[in-house]
């Protein structure tokens, strides 16, 4: 089988971890009933709702019996309390099937969801609340690696699936000249790239024909494409403005036409959906440092590339990115996680990580949120950019410890 | 590894004389492990060797580097280093400020931490368990590595605490140290010419790292930055090079960016009842946790040095007060000859301008105050004008910040105002030295 690696900038983990990598994720694999829990709900998916039968369980296995009465294949999902990282999922229910999913619970919140044609946002999210005895922990590091690294690939295909229609929507409003709902779409097209962007970034040409500013691109003598290209039509420049390299705005650059427009789009559309399909191939999956590095490339990317504005220079959406890299970031923590706090020096260290990671998002809140939309990032002044800075760096640091506590025999 | 031969201090290193800081802080301990380990092998490390070993290697590296890179100033001690060590050639300076919700137990553990650090960096050693390429393969280095396979080069590390550590611009005691802030520790007065950046002014905590060699004394910031993330920010930092204070008899005066000799006045090691007076902090000055310790003001002094070069030969001469190039008195005699303020020409002119910097920052003047000269030259680049971002980046320590605040406010009609404007400044209390295994500002937290 070919295997992906999905973060290049650290390919660290192939060798020591053979035996995650060779792990293949051909759809969820159920996991083994326990002898905790032991309740069955059903879920009745149709194309717009995703009911479930009971809004809690017990702790433990939890079966699902899913029958999907709609009219093309859907997926049924448990997400985290923080509705991203996916914790369980049955992908492929098609019309008129009746199939069980069980999964092991942990007390907590959870969401659950559908997602039809197993594309776009969650559908029917739904609060799913598991209340019972803590499951002991599984001494067994394989059997939390596979969970960790199939959840992992569950939630890039997830993602990936979501940005297919939001840029969609997006360059539809693009080609029809509708600049203000394209600017209106352009922050929240680009949240699912974000979270998964080490991800895109492996695929060689895939992240700099989707993904690369004009800059970047000219210094490597590529035809600018992407969403950058879509952002300076929609924010165009003002007469004698700059690009971030202090060359003129319209240094070989001109809107574009209606014409250059639907290319544009095109383009994009396809891109993502080379993305989609890459991720969502059955061989497609990452190792287990693969995951912990993520989170910190993540990191490194706010650092980089966010914090100074050079991102979305022209249309001052950088905290949205941000946001959506942290979001990132956590998830890719939160799925090595229970690896990680199997020792006594990464439960301290898994402990260090949720406080900066709390008082990084507090901070962030007080410019806005995904939801809501953030303020412009040009009006966020050199010291509240000094302020995020010095939260990334304290999460950072931290962060830079957990693929060497995974990893940890 | 090389941590072994770290943990043993070298024989013949001197013993502390309590009470003479001069010994205490300034006798070199001759080698640095890392020099150890190039020449002879991580075998030989842990070997204790014999002070004409020391010397034969301390002699050769001097050789080759003009300097005796080798110095080793121990971290612990009366007094912290940095402040009476022969100034060595290369400064980073860097100011903090604590993190937004950090807590007492934050400040007591980065100061802890921070003492850890320099006392094996200031050894030659790397820092933490595993240095830089001792840990794990998939954990970033503890120790950033670039001093790997340099010598100690007399690194300092001066650790010291700004007045809004005690309280913040709001007056919150944010680390239940308010009651303990010593009376004097007060943001500097304005000062005539001011012109104060707020990215050089001011700092919770400061640290001050000097060494010969200016990659050892960056190591040792960055490294102390790093371990302070989460807990202390960097909030303007400067790096510095020729020293243009010398702070011992055994040193020549060097020159400043004016390309004058300075510091030909200054306090000296050697003049350990001047010292006591003028540097140190006495026992009943007002905070027992500050005995022993001093006062650091630090003045970033911009040098329009275009307009300066374009100035006479002799015009330069009246400003300073001094000649050019032996650096002595215009009153006459040699660098060393005591000026004489009263001293006037065939015309009955003084020879000493009354506006020449020496005139006005002379004890004379100034009812006998001293202070310990520390300073560096910068130049960072240039500004927007193609014009060198360059000048002096004082630095003095005092027993008492009045005593810069006096010669400072005499300086206010000083001739060199015309070339200069101070662009940065800030205080800060600087805490005795830590015991052996212990940390600087022990006291203050007992």
């Amino acid at each position: 089988m070919s295997t992906f690696s999905p973060f290049l900038r650290r390919p660290v983990v192939g060798a020591t971890l053979a035996g995650v990598l060779a792990l293949a994720l051909a759809g969820c694999v159920p996991n083994s009933p326990a002898a905790q829990g032991g309740s069955t709900l059903s879920v009745n998916i149709k194309d717009d709702t995703c009911a479930v039968s009971a809004a809690q369980a017990t702790a433990g296995s939890v079966t699902f019996s899913l029958t999907n009465s709609g009219t093309d294949v859907n997926e049924f999902e448990i997400l985290a309390s923080d509705k991203l990282r996916i914790v369980g999922e049955k992908e492929n229910v098609t019309p008129g099937q009746t199939v069980d999913y069980t999964a092991q619970l942990e007390p907590g919140t959870y969401y659950t969801a559908c997602k039809f044609q197993l594309i776009g946002a969650p559908v029917g999210l739904a609060e799913f609340t598991v209340t019972g005895e803590a499951l002991k922990l599984s001494a067994d590091r394989q059997a939390l690696a596979d969970q960790a690294v199939s959840d992992y690939v569950a939630y890039i295909k997830s993602q990936a699936g979501e940005l297919l229609p939001l840029t969609q929507q997006l360059t539809d409003a693009y080609v029809a000249g509708d600049d203000e709902t394209a600017r209106a779409l352009f922050a929240k097209a680009r949240v699912p790239y974000e979270r998964i962007e080490p991800t895109a970034e492996a695929f060689g040409d895939l992240d700099p024909e989707i993904d690369y500013r004009e800059v970047d691109a000219v210094a490597e003598g590529l035809d600018w494409t992407g969403f950058h290209r879509i952002e300076k039509d929609l924010w165009q420049p003002a007469a004698g403005a700059l690009n971030s390299d202090g060359t003129s705005a319209t240094l070989d650059w001109a809107p574009s036409t209606p014409e250059q427009r639907a290319e544009f789009a095109a383009k994009l559309n396809e891109n993502v959906k080379e993305l989609y399909d890459l991720v969502s191939a059955p061989d497609f999956t990452v190792s287990l440092g693969d995951i912990s590095n993520g989170s910190i490339g993540l990191l490194d990317e706010v650092a980089k590339g966010k914090i100074t504005g050079e991102e979305d220079w022209w249309s001052h959406t950088d905290l949205s990115d941000f946001a959506a890299n942290v979001q990132g970031a956590e998830v890719a923590f939160g799925n090595v996680e229970r690896l990680a706090n199997t020792s006594d020096t990464g439960k301290k260290l898994t402990g260090t990580i949720h406080t900066r990671f709390d008082e990084l998002n507090a901070l962030l809140a007080k410019y806005g949120s995904l939801e809501t939309g953030f303020v412009s990032y040009d009006t966020v002044d050199d010291a509240q950019r000094a302020e995020l800075s010095d939260a990334v760096n304290a999460l950072s640091e931290p962060l830079s410890q957990l693929t060497s506590v995974v990893l940890a025999q | 590894m090389s941590r072994t031969a770290d943990e043993d201090p070298t024989p013949g290193a001197a013993s502390q004389t309590p009470g003479d800081p001069a010994t205490a802080d300034e006798t070199p301990r001759g080698i640095s492990r890392r020099g150890l380990l190039g020449l002879f092998g991580a075998g030989a490390a842990g070997v204790a060797v014999g002070g004409g070993a020391g010397a034969a290697i301390a002699s050769s590296a001097a050789a080759s580097s003009g300097v005796d890179s080798t110095r080793v100033y121990p971290f612990a001690g009366e007094h912290q280093a940095g402040i009476v060590t022969p100034a060595q050639d290369r400064l980073h300076f860097a100011a903090f400020d604590m993190a937004s919700g950090a807590t007492r137990d934050d400040l007591i553990s980065l100061l802890q931490d921070w003492s850890a650090a320099a006392a094996r960096m200031t050894r030659g050693a790397e820092i933490g368990d595993t240095g830089a390429v001792g840990g794990s393969e998939f954990a970033p280095p503890e120790d950033t590595g670039e001093a790997l396979d340099l010598p100690a080069a007399g690194l300092t590390i001066t650790i010291g605490f700004g007045p809004t550590l005690f309280t913040d611009a709001s007056g919150i005691d944010r680390f239940g140290i308010a009651s303990a802030k010593p009376a004097e520790l007060e943001p500097l007065p304005r000062f005539a010419g001011d012109a104060l950046e707020p990215g050089a002014t001011g700092g919770d905590l400061c640290i001050q790292a000097c060494a010969d060699d200016p990659q050892v004394a960056v190591h040792a910031v960055r490294n102390l930055s790093r371990i302070a993330f989460g807990r202390a920010s960097l909030r303007w930092s400067q790096l510095g090079f020729g020293r243009t204070s010398s702070t011992s008899t055994s040193q020549v005066t060097a020159r400043n960016l004016f390309g004058f000799k300075d510091g030909t006045a200054n306090l000296k090691a050697e003049e350990t009842q001047a010292i006591d007076d003028g540097v140190w902090v006495q026992a009943g000055d007002g905070s027992a946790w500050l005995t022993g310790g001093s006062y650091l003001v630090v003045r970033r002094v911009r040098m329009i040095i275009e307009t300066w070069d374009r100035s006479q030969l002799g015009e330069q001469e009246r400003v300073i007060g001094r000649s050019k190039g032996a650096g002595a008195p215009l009153s006459g005699g040699t660098e060393f000859t005591p000026i004489d303020l009263a001293a006037t020409g065939a015309a009955g002119q003084p020879l000493i301008d009354k506006g020449a910097h020496v005139r006005l920052a002379h004890p004379d003047v100034n009812g006998g105050i001293r202070l310990l000269r520390r300073g560096y030259n910068y130049v960072d680049g240039n500004d927007q004008l193609g014009r060198l971002n360059a000048g002096l980046f004082f630095m003095s320590y005092q027993r008492s910040p009045q005593q810069f605040i006096t010669v400072q406010k005499n300086l206010a009609r000083d001739n060199l105002n015309e070339y200069i404007k101070h662009v940065g400044s800030a205080l800060f209390a600087i805490p005795p030295g830590a015991s052996e295994g212990g940390w600087v500002g022990e006291t203050l937290f007992a």
